[in-house]
């Protein structure tokens, strides 16, 4: 006999609720679903009886979405959970999967692809009856690669840096398609090897996806593990040194032109090197570089003076232009904008930083 | 103003993030303000004072800036230049405050 699963959906939201009612009703196992409007209500619906699945919203008043999952991770080691916000930051994408939660979806994205977003679910209902471990590790993306090929396994693999987002099609253990920063097939698979770390998710497998890479996937992975080397020991040639900072010069013009900013004035902390500029005079880049980096001065004490925590950003407009300061590790980023540009300004320009050394 | 400071005497342990906003002239005094009179005076005088260096930097780097928004993790800080002086806006973050762009 089929076992009937049951789903419980958190969310504080009631027309919502009757909205993911009636879409997970699509699911081909069927599984009875049952809602729950506060994290305690839900809290005390897993202990009373047994769930699959668990669905929770992340913004809600009294006790949040994560305050509920991590209960959840620690009393309902079992259950699976998926988390379904509206918030669009990259911070609590990361800080959910921290807690070990299985899916992470954006409301939008899912309104969007709901067929992707009912596959997605029925493949986690389904994973329950396989059994196995699940857990937090941290793995070189050589090796998810291979694991993923020797298993033949059928996957799509979400790959996030940042707020760059990568994916890899591997169909019966061969890697069939992949798509990053613009590119695709092969170049996309070796930018993505270029990534340091990130986050990576499996997402349901895509059969009729069209082919695109027919090199097997441990020659590909040699052949970058080699461009890799060979990129880091040509560094001491001056010729290729040469070409190596013309390559860097037009791949930088590009992602300038691609993301439609005015400007990218990069500026490492003072005694620390030059500061570099694309799309603006030498005259102006040393003066928003200065500007930059006194500003960044006075940033820094006003947030010790009122204990506000670490900047994450600053904006500032004028009737010319939109300016945005992003702070990162070893560098601080000033990116300009013309004034009409107002979709998504801040994601664009966090993309166009991560992008911008990578 | 200060009447229930005056009659309990006792002080947070924890000094609370400012919310409320605060008008400053070009010399960097107060003029009227919003935040809570529990918030120490010479804190918000240093907020006032700090975000008139930032714009009087960008008016010197020939960016004049007519607003700008600081967001730390825990506050943003909304200034509004005005005649010299500024209005700032405090809003403490808390972990799920709306992401503003």
């Amino acid at each position: 006999m089929e076992i009937q699963h049951k789903i419980l959906v958190l969310d504080d939201d009631a027309d919502w609720l009757e909205l993911s009612r009636e879409m997970l009703s699509q699911l081909p196992s069927k599984p009875e679903i049952r809602t729950a409007t506060s994290g305690k209500r839900a809290l005390a619906m897993l202990d009373a009886e047994p769930f699959r699945l668990l669905i929770c919203d992340l913004k809600m008043p009294r006790i949040d979405g994560l305050q509920v999952l991590a209960i959840v991770r620690r009393r309902f080691p079992e259950l699976r959970t998926v988390v379904l916000s509206g918030l669009e930051d990259e911070d609590f994408r990361s800080r959910a999967y921290a807690l070990g939660v299985d899916l992470f979806w954006l409301k939008t994205e899912m309104q969007r692809n709901s067929q992707m977003y009912i596959e997605c679910l029925e493949s986690l209902l389904g994973r329950d009856l396989e059994g196995g471990f699940r857990g937090i590790q941290s793995k070189n993306l050589m090796d998810i690669i291979q694991m993923e090929c020797l298993t033949r396994s059928s996957t799509v693999l979400r790959i996030t840096r940042g707020s760059l987002v990568a994916k890899l099609w591997i169909q019966g253990g061969e890697l069939t398609d992949a798509e990053a920063e613009g590119a695709c097939g092969e170049a996309a698979f070796r930018r993505i090897l270029t990534w340091k770390s990130g986050t990576f998710e499996n997402l349901p497998a895509e059969p009729n996806r069209e082919r695109t890479i027919t090199k097997p996937v441990n020659a590909l992975l040699l052949e970058s593990a080699q461009a890799i080397d060979e990129s880091g020991a040509g560094a001491a040639d001056t010729s290729d040194q040469t070409v190596q900072v013309h390559r860097r010069t037009v791949w930088k013009l590009s992602l300038l032109t691609r993301a439609g900013a005015e400007f990218v004035v990069a500026v490492p902390p003072e005694g620390q090197g030059v500061h570099e500029a694309m799309g603006t005079q030498a005259q102006s880049a040393e003066q928003y570089a200065h500007w930059t980096r006194r500003a960044t001065e006075i940033i820094k004490r006003l947030g010790d003076t009122v204990d506000a925590g670490p900047l994450l950003h600053l904006d500032g407009s004028n009737m010319e232009r939109q300016l945005l300061l992003i702070p990162r590790e070893n560098k601080n980023f000033l990116v300009g904008w013309s004034p009409e540009a107002s979709e998504g300004l801040l994601e664009k320009t966090k993309k166009l930083v991560a992008s911008w050394d990578s | 103003m200060g009447l229930l400071k005056n009659i309990f005497g006792s002080r947070p342990a924890v000094t609370q993030l400012p919310s409320g906003s605060i008008t400053v002239n070009r010399a960097g005094k107060i003029v009227s303000s919003t935040v809570s009179s529990a918030y120490p005076a010479e804190l918000l005088h240093a907020v006032g004072k700090e975000v008139l260096a930032l714009l009087r930097e960008a008016r010197t780097a020939q960016m004049p800036l007519a607003e700008v928004s600081i967001h730390y993790a825990s506050l943003r800080v909304t200034a509004r230049e005005l005649r010299g002086g500024a209005i700032i806006f405090l809003f403490p973050q808390t972990a799920l405050s709306p992401i503003s762009n």
